[in-house]
């Protein structure tokens, strides 16, 4: 379904990402870990189109996504939801005017149907009665949970999640968490998790990959990873500093 | 050699920047002519701009307008040309102090505003929200403030113009005694519709001006809230500086253009 090849990518003169291979097949669920700073955003962003890769290939349903213009991307981004770190609510709008926003721009023109669609996507994400809010009187979780309706009202066939449950507390992040494996579930849609969460990332991923130095340099499902022995695998997930030489 | 570099670089920067704000005025042109319109965004902007900019805008005009009535009258009174007031005010107004005071007020008000918005846009991921939706940032965001300031700006100019002129004649006639009849008969023997157009066609490139710098300066925001305060910063004085440098361009080509014969 969706495919990155020998991606590589610099971001203010340092090589961020230096050939990375990653494949999603339909409904698959793969998580993305790797220390801050790794190169996990940067990936989601070329694969979302938002950064062009220096070289390496994006397909998507067979299509290079690659070296086509910011337009001739529209159409395949329709098709890519992506839920930001930060949310990134259009915080002049309402969360009826910020959900409604993908759907007018795909030509949607009756009030009613904006309405149900709106109302049925925050019932999906518990935040039913909120239409009228504006983003500053959400709570960050509840800023998450409408940006994840927002993502998904037009029925992507693939989420990206950036740090879905970074800076919320361990109740909002597990909220989160059911969230994405509900709507994989409910619409088969495939995701790709981007997270330093090791909860999330065993919860919610049929495969982890682990980027290091800009490249994936391991991969296998959640209990396989718990299993590694590699060192540089084995203190990310167990959480420890010793292997960068920090002691207490 | 350490001073060198730094001008260098100071040129280069400044070329990159020139560069980018003619790119983002080219694909704004673009964009203008390729999406549709978004009406909504448009009068959004234009109430904002227009509308909210008309007291500042108002006040400036009328107390530059009566404060270079005061002046000339101080000067021209030893000379006994008190009658040649009004066109001096209104001349000077169309000319210059019209255009250029009104379209600084703007560069500060609106220009602010404009890369404020932006960078804290920028820096809260919502320009990536817009394109991860499938919407062009410069259709969506730039085109309607584009818009909506080259729109305005004219007409605020020509608002200034009146408050000015009217507030000349007020101080002139009302209060240092000048012949009303006099004053406002050579205003209108000596102004020609020419300086008009020329208070609007500068009050439109200045416009240009302060947008395009705005907002490429918006969109090109340096991570951070510190980023925020610098990018409006500079917009303000960039936009400013720039709006006086091409001012005197403009008078010459006006000039020669408008008054050749």
């Amino acid at each position: 379904m969706l495919q990155l090849k020998e991606i590589r990518k610099s971001m203010g003169g340092q090589e961020v990402l230096r050939g990375v291979n990653l494949k999603l097949g339909e409904a698959e669920k793969v998580v993305v870990i790797g220390r801050s700073g790794c190169g996990k955003s940067v990936m989601l962003r070329v694969i979302m189109g938002l950064l062009q890769p220096e070289s390496g290939e994006v397909f998507f349903e067979g299509k290079k996504l690659t070296g086509l213009s910011e337009e001739a991307w529209n159409p395949y981004r329709r098709k890519i939801g992506m839920l930001f770190q930060g949310a990134a609510l259009f915080d002049s709008l309402s969360v009826f005017q910020n959900l409604a926003f993908p759907l007018r721009e795909q030509g949607e023109k009756s009030e009613k149907v904006l309405r149900e669609k709106v109302a049925e996507a925050l019932k999906i994400v518990s935040l039913s009665g909120t239409e009228e809010k504006m983003p500053a009187e959400l709570s960050g979780g509840m800023k998450k949970r409408a940006a994840l309706a927002r993502a998904i009202i037009s029925r992507p066939d693939i989420m990206l999640y950036d740090e879905p449950t970074t800076g919320l507390d361990p109740i909002v992040a597990d909220s989160i968490n059911r969230l994405i494996l509900h709507l994989g579930k409910m619409f088969g849609m495939a995701s790709i998790v981007v997270t330093h969460d090791m909860v999330s990332a065993r919860m919610v991923g049929d495969r982890i990959s682990y980027l290091h130095e800009g490249k994936i340099y391991f991969e296998g499902t959640p209990e396989q990873v718990d299993r590694c022995e590699d060192p540089l695998v084995r203190d990310f997930v167990r959480g420890h500093a010793e292997g960068i030489g920090i002691t207490g | 050699m350490n001073v060198l570099g730094k001008v260098g670089s100071i040129f280069t920067d400044s070329c990159h920047t020139a560069g980018g704000v003619f790119l983002l005025l080219g694909d704004t042109l673009r964009s203008m002519f390729r999406y549709r319109i978004r009406w909504d965004q448009l009068w959004e902007q234009m109430f904002f701009i227009g509308i909210r900019s008309q007291v500042v805008v108002l006040t400036t005009g009328a107390f530059t307008g009566a404060v270079f009535a005061a002046q000339v009258w101080f000067q021209f009174k030893r000379f006994g040309m008190e009658s040649a007031i009004g066109p001096t005010v209104s001349i000077a107004m169309c000319r210059e102090l019209g255009p250029v005071l009104c379209c600084l007020l703007l560069a500060g008000r609106v220009g602010a505003a404009m890369a404020a918005e932006l960078s804290s846009m920028k820096i809260t991921e919502q320009v990536d929200a817009l394109r991860a939706l499938g919407v062009y940032p410069t259709e969506y965001l730039i085109v309607p403030r584009f818009l909506a300031l080259v729109i305005s700006a004219p007409i605020l100019t020509g608002l200034a113009l009146v408050t000015g002129i009217g507030c000349g004649y007020f101080v002139a006639v009302k209060i240092f005694g000048v012949d009303g009849a006099y004053y406002w008969d050579n205003t209108i023997k000596f102004t020609d519709s020419k300086d008009v157009v020329i208070a609007l066609i500068k009050s439109f490139i200045f416009a240009v001006i302060i947008a395009a710098i705005a907002c490429h300066k918006g969109m090109n925001c340096p991570p951070g809230t510190a980023g925020v305060g610098k990018t409006t910063t500079e917009a303000v004085v960039n936009a400013s500086l720039s709006l006086l440098i091409v001012n005197f361009f403009l008078t010459v080509l006006l000039n020669a253009l408008l008054y050749s014969n």
